[in-house]
């Protein structure tokens, strides 16, 4: 297996509206091989989300390399398909043109748009909503949306910003057992942000640990969950194992975090 | 029916019952003598008026010049302010230009350019156009460029990373999602644009409603002079009914 996503010594400071230099991240080293799902676990304001964002290209790299595939990333691209936690569709396209965006510049036939996009709006069970405005839809079904959107350029990567932490807890459950479904099917690398211990480990093939800020990455955990994941998994003694110490890792950054914010 | 029905008038009935009394007082006052009827004549006369004014041409010809320099006035700073609005938004060195001329010429009452309109363009279409347009440019501008800068950052990003570029973004992403800002800062113009209309014609033109009142005025008749002043009233009204049910077919995606 190849690495397709390098972080080599990543630092990153930002100045606050004070005036004051923020130190973010520092020093983070990361590499994700190819077909890998790997999740950055940490305690919220870890600079987890700006590591994602280095990553998307959307914000500029001050210290460290970042490689995609072995070239620096140096902005946005197809390459790297992203999911945000809140969405971030286009509320006044229906679902069928939000799934159609990415696709728009790319040289294909009308017909052939037509079938990719019917194909990704039915992998994420929503045919039937092809004409609903976002607004319409739930929270899950929106997500759902964006994914489909993000799949439908067939990106080499997917990063996932906390994606399922605007949803209640069920549909977030639902969305897991989905995500796996399409993970099966497309093998896809991806990076996955969340602050949440099980979430990480039922999803994960390796889970990066983050301090808190600066963020860096104190320890990566490979999950030994052993074949098909499905919900009977989380009953295991390994997936308990996993959950505790993981939360025993992130617990105290966590009290921190909580406690400064007062 | 009747029953479903019954609703339905009852609404129409309250909501305009207020409108009915008004036009009511506004027919027995004169009549009862409560106000001199020189100064306000009964409404019934007014409608003859606005019958005769409709007749002999008169109000068809001012409302077409009106109208004419209202649409182009209006036009030309949603033409200019929308995309100038969300440039500024976006490019910095847009916004260093612009933003202190707009700050500047914010609390000017736009009416104290009359004058000065008068000189540099005379009595013609240009003067009341160029008015109409320097004072609903602003609440154009300002709408577009708040509604713009307010789009959620993501939204940006994700048409980024789908390959977009700086204008994509711009025109196809931040714009449409900012339209219900733009969209309300529009109907403020138009309200404006009125006002502009209205007053300039009062004081620089040969021609148009606002012409029509004030000459009308001068020349004691009341009646009629009234009875154009209900038009402008009435065709205010409804543009911005007008423009109030576009809107909400245009934002229907907001659910």
């Amino acid at each position: 297996m190849t690495d397709q996503i390098i972080f080599d010594a990543v630092g990153h400071a930002y100045r606050t509206s004070g005036g004051t230099q923020m130190q973010a991240l520092r020093d983070v080293n990361l590499a994700v091989a190819e077909g890998e799902f790997v999740s950055l676990l940490g305690p919220s304001g870890c600079g987890k989300s700006t590591l994602l964002y280095l990553l998307g290209g959307f914000v500029p790299l001050q210290s460290g390399r970042i490689l995609m595939e072995g070239k620096p990333v140096t902005g946005p691209g197809p390459d790297r398909g992203v999911v945000f936690q809140n969405f971030a569709l286009f509320p006044w396209k229906t679902v069928r043109e939000n799934v159609a965006y990415g696709l728009e510049r790319m040289k294909m036939g009308r017909a052939e748009r037509a079938e990719i996009v019917r194909e990704f709006i039915a992998m994420v069970h929503l045919s039937g909503f092809e004409d609903s405005f976002p607004s319409q839809l739930s929270g899950g079904m929106r997500q759902r949306v964006a994914i489909a959107r993000t799949l439908a350029v067939r990106p080499k990567v997917l990063l996932m910003d906390e994606p399922f932490g605007a949803l209640d807890a069920q549909t977030r459950e639902i969305m897991h057992e989905e995500l796996l479904a399409i993970m099966a099917r497309t093998k896809m690398t991806t990076l996955f942000v969340t602050h949440d211990v099980r979430e990480a480990v039922y999803l994960s093939d390796r889970v990066a640990v983050m301090s808190q800020r600066p963020g860096t990455i104190k320890e990566v955990v490979t999950m030994v969950l052993g074949g098909v994941r499905s919900p009977s998994v989380m009953k295991s003694p390994e997936f308990g194992a996993h959950v505790e110490y993981l939360w025993g890792q992130v617990k105290s950054d966590a009290v921190r975090a909580v406690e400064a914010r007062g | 029916m009747a029953i479903q029905g019954r609703p339905g008038v009852t609404a129409f009935l309250i909501r305009w019952s207020p409108l009915a009394l008004l036009a009511l007082a506004w027919e027995l006052a004169p009549r009862l003598g409560l106000v001199d009827a020189q100064s306000l004549p009964p409404l019934s006369v007014v409608l003859a008026a606005l019958w005769g004014l409709a007749l002999d041409g008169d109000l068809f010809r001012n409302g077409v010049q009106s109208l004419w320099r209202l649409v182009s006035g209006l036009g030309l700073a949603i033409v200019v302010g929308v995309p100038l609005g969300a440039a500024m938004a976006t490019f910095r060195p847009v916004r260093i230009v612009v933003s202190p001329l707009a700050r500047a010429l914010y609390p000017l009452p736009k009416s104290a350019l009359i004058p000065v309109l008068l000189l540099w363009l005379g009595l013609g279409n240009a003067s009341k156009i160029t008015l109409i347009f320097l004072g609903c440019l602003l609440p154009v501008l300002m709408s577009s460029y708040n509604g713009v800068r307010g789009v959620e950052r993501v939204m940006l990003w994700s048409a980024r990373s789908f390959g977009r570029g700086p204008m994509s973004v711009l025109f196809g992403v931040a714009l449409p999602a900012a339209m219900p800002d733009v969209l309300a800062g529009i109907r403020s113009a138009l309200a404006l644009s009125f006002v502009l209309l209205v007053s300039s014609e009062f004081l620089m033109a040969r021609d148009g409603l606002g012409y029509l009142i004030s000459i009308l005025g001068d020349n004691g008749a009341y009646a009629p002079m009234f009875a154009a002043v209900l038009v402008v009233a009435g065709a205010g009204f409804a543009a911005d009914r007008l423009y109030l049910s576009l809107m909400r077919r245009w934002l229907a995606w907001r659910g």
